[in-house]
This record gives structure tokens, C-alpha cells and sequence, in this order.
């Protein structure tokens, strides 16, 4: 087990406590992302390129773009709700 | 200590489960389960990892040999990537239409869906 | 139940869950083991296909019909994910107002970045078999690079980029092809899905024989789907309004 390997196992570890301790889900987005970037390095240390080319297109890009998008559509479509609810 | 990494993808499958369980928001209950699902690849990953061996792809500098690490689980691992990205696109597009239907997008107060 | 409760009922079940997945650890070939016999049968069998990138041979050759299945999966659920964000029957789509100003430096790096991305997603694609990638992650990468147009602010220009028909077209096309190259390498080879074209020298970018044609035709279709998903979100964020009653 070498000193990079232990590094990032306990930066996964880490990343992940981090991402499900964050409430608000329009910070979790960025945590995320962060926590694609974390395991994109765990796979490349585990020599698994592919894999790290995997999770970096999906897990760092399109699905915090996708959690983004479903945020505001939540909050737009609250909003013409209470202003429809007002009149 | 070699056992440690097995536990760390353990930890992120009971970990994203906890945050499932604890969850205010659906969408937050949605990213904690992509983190789950982010143990399974850990686990894979880790099952085929041989200590000193290279990546599985030849070129120039490696020529075809078998010190290489386990190449089936990271294509098994790959399919597993895009499989939980389509789930959760289709859970994202169903937190939607509910938070339109109901109002809100916390699971306590989702009265309909009560069994 | 209250949250308490099943708070308490998850640290239970957590907890026994815990304790067999240690114990099923415990088992386990110790991590960076040498024990790995599938490996000492797939590698031998790539090279033998002239498949320098053993990862895309197992996915494109030896288990080409797993892949023909996560397809199929990507395909339905973004079926399934477009069907659930159609506008409905009390709603329509409006022209979205101008989306406002970005930083000029961000526009700048948008549109550097954009070919090159391009460029990066094709190269991943065609270099599926003898480097590390492949179609999924090249698609990907493509994908992504047509979206940075939406980074430099302009929605409309990012509309232009993207006919909903040419990339629906392409996610079906692409699952066909799919199909039709294990139809051919049935009469081929024998087999569905079988690698039956002609291997050249080994690390050659067309020595790989159908790993090559399936890797291009899984990017053209995971393109297809990506757009296609990301737009029906898109769309519903930006322009899609309840009809005022």
C-alpha cells in the first residue's frame, strides 16, 4: 500500500462524508463534482484509465450539470406557483 | 491493512445509504445515492488491482504481457458508470414533475405517496 | 414513521449490513492479490484479436453483448427521461428572455475550448481500440463540448449548434448500427457480435477489426443521447411555463 494509494482512500472517504453532510442541494452540486475529480485520481491509481475517463465525463460533468438544472427548474416552477397562489 | 480499501468502498455505499435516509430534499436524497452507487465502482475497481502491476493497455512502451491489472471489472465497472448516470437523469426528470404536481420536494411532507 | 424511528431502523440494518460486508472482506483475496484468473484469459485473447486496449476488447469483443444491453438501457431511459419533461397539457413552451450578461474571459475560454474539445471527443472515439477510452467516453467528451456554448451565455447559438431531429436521428442510428454489426458478424463469423473484419498489425489504429466500428458507432449513439437528454432538461428550465389560466 503505497503513500498515494492510502492518500487517496482517505480522500474518497472524505469526499464522500462531505458530499451526503451537505444539505443544501445546490452546494452539493459543486461537492459532487469535487467528489468525481477525487475518485477520477483513485482510479488512475489504481491503474484503471478508462475508468477514470468514465467517471470524469459523467460524474464531474454531466450529472452536476443535470442536479443544476433540475434545481432551478424546482425552484422556477415554486415560484410561478406562489405568484399563481398570491392572485 | 490491506483490507482497508474493500472498507473504504463499504463505507461509501453505507454512507451515501445514511444520507438517503436522512435526507430533506429528494434531490438531495439523489446525490446521495450516486455516491452509493460510486462505492460499487470503488469495489470493482479495487477487486482487480495487483500490487506493481501496469494498466491494461499496450503500446509502444508496454509490450502485451500479463502483469497487468484485471481488465473485466473495469469493463463491468464501465457499464456500471453509465447505467447509474441514466438512473439518475430519470430519477432528476421524476423529482421534477413532483415537485410541480405537489409543491414541495421534501420526502416528509410527500403525503401522497404514504403507503 | 418518524424520522427518529427510521433513523434507528437504518443504523440497525446499517450496522448488521456492516458487519457481513467485514466479514465477506475478510475472505476476499487480499487487495493487490495476483490471483486474478479472468485476466490471465482475456488479455491473451485480446492481443490475439490485435485489440491493444484489452478494456475495449472485453467490452467491444469478448462481451459485446453486454454493451449491446447498456444501450439499450441508455437509449430507454433517456426515452423514458424526455417523455417524463414534456411540456404538459396545461403548459407550453415560451422563447426564453435574454439570458443576460457573462464575463468576457468566460466567453473567451467557451469558445477556445469548444473545438478542442471537439477534437478531444472525436479522438477518444476513433482511438477506442488501441488507447484508453472508447465510444461511451468519447461521446461524452463530445457532448460536453458542444454544451461549453452554453457556458459563453448564448442559448440561442447552443440551439443553432444542436437540431433536435440530426441528434435523435443519430442516438437511433446509432443504436441500429449496433445491432446491424452483430447481424453482420453472425453471418460473418458465425456468431452475434463476433469480431470477423480483418486485424491488421497490432497498435494500428484499424488492427482491431469490429472494436473500432463498434466504438465509433456507441459515440455517435452516446452523443445522440446526451444531447438529447441534457436539451429536454434545458428546456424545461428555460423555457417551458405554465399557461396563465
Amino acid at each position: 500500500m503505497t503513500a498515494i494509494l492510502v492518500l487517496a482512500l482517505v480522500l474518497t472517504a472524505g469526499a464522500a462524508t462531505v458530499v451526503v453532510l451537505t444539505d443544501a442541494p445546490a452546494r452539493q452540486a459543486v461537492t459532487l463534482s469535487a467528489f468525481g475529480l477525487v475518485l477520477v485520481l483513485l482510479f488512475m491509481v489504481l491503474q484503471a484509465p478508462d475508468v477514470a475517463l468514465s467517471e470524469l465525463g459523467v460524474g464531474t460533468a454531466i450529472v452536476p450539470l443535470l442536479v443544476m438544472l433540475a434545481l432551478n427548474t424546482m425552484r422556477k416552477d415554486r415560484a410561478d406557483r406562489d405568484r399563481r397562489d398570491r392572485r | 491493512m490491506s483490507l482497508s480499501a474493500y472498507l473504504v468502498a463499504g463505507y461509501l455505499v453505507l454512507i451515501g445509504c445514511y444520507g438517503i435516509v436522512r435526507s430533506r430534499h429528494l434531490v438531495h436524497a439523489i446525490v446521495c445515492l450516486a455516491v452509493a452507487q460510486s462505492g460499487t465502482y470503488v469495489l470493482l475497481v479495487t477487486i482487480g488491482y495487483q500490487k506493481g502491476a501496469r494498466a491494461p493497455v499496450f503500446g509502444s512502451t508496454t509490450r502485451p504481457n500479463r502483469h497487468v491489472v484485471d481488465p473485466v471489472v473495469q469493463a463491468m465497472t464501465l457499464t456500471d458508470i453509465v447505467v447509474s448516470a441514466t438512473v439518475t437523469a430519470l430519477l432528476l426528470a421524476l423529482s421534477i414533475q413532483i415537485n410541480k404536481r405537489h409543491g414541495t420536494a421534501d420526502p416528509d411532507e410527500l403525503v401522497a405517496l404514504r403507503g | 414513521m418518524t424520522r427518529r424511528a427510521r433513523l434507528l431502523l437504518f443504523l440497525c440494518g446499517g450496522g448488521v449490513l456492516a458487519a457481513l460486508f467485514v466479514a465477506g472482506a475478510v475472505g476476499m483475496p487480499g487487495f493487490g492479490s495476483t490471483h486474478h484468473p479472468d485476466r490471465d484469459l482475456a488479455v491473451p485473447a485480446a492481443v490475439s484479436h490485435g485489440t491493444a486496449n484489452v478494456v475495449s476488447a472485453v467490452n467491444f469483443d469478448q462481451r459485446a453483448i453486454d454493451t449491446f444491453g447498456e444501450e439499450t438501457i441508455l437509449i430507454a431511459s433517456t426515452i423514458g427521461a424526455v417523455a417524463l419533461l414534456r411540456p404538459a397539457r396545461g403548459e407550453t413552451e415560451r422563447h426564453p428572455p435574454d439570458l443576460g450578461r457573462t464575463l468576457e474571459s468566460t466567453r473567451l475560454i467557451g469558445y477556445l475550448l469548444m473545438p478542442l474539445t471537439l477534437v478531444l471527443g472525436a479522438d477518444v472515439v476513433l482511438h477506442g481500440g488501441i488507447t484508453p477510452g472508447g465510444g461511451f467516453q468519447g461521446g461524452v467528451v463530445l457532448a460536453t463540448g458542444i454544451h461549453l456554448l452554453y457556458v459563453t451565455g448564448s442559448y440561442p447559438a447552443l440551439e443553432r449548434f444542436r437540431p433536435m431531429g440530426a441528434y435523435r436521428t443519430a442516438e437511433a442510428l446509432g443504436a441500429a448500427a449496433f445491432a446491424a454489426v452483430g447481424a453482420a458478424g453472425l453471418i460473418g463469423s458465425g456468431s452475434f457480435l463476433g469480431n470477423f473484419l480483418p486485424t491488421g498489425s497490432f497498435g494500428q489504429i484499424l488492427s482491431t477489426g469490429t472494436v473500432q466500428v463498434l466504438s465509433a458507432v456507441v459515440g455517435v449513439e452516446v452523443l445522440g443521447s446526451a444531447v438529447v437528454l441534457l436539451a429536454a432538461f434545458f428546456e424545461q428550465e428555460i423555457s417551458v411555463r405554465k399557461n396563465e389560466s
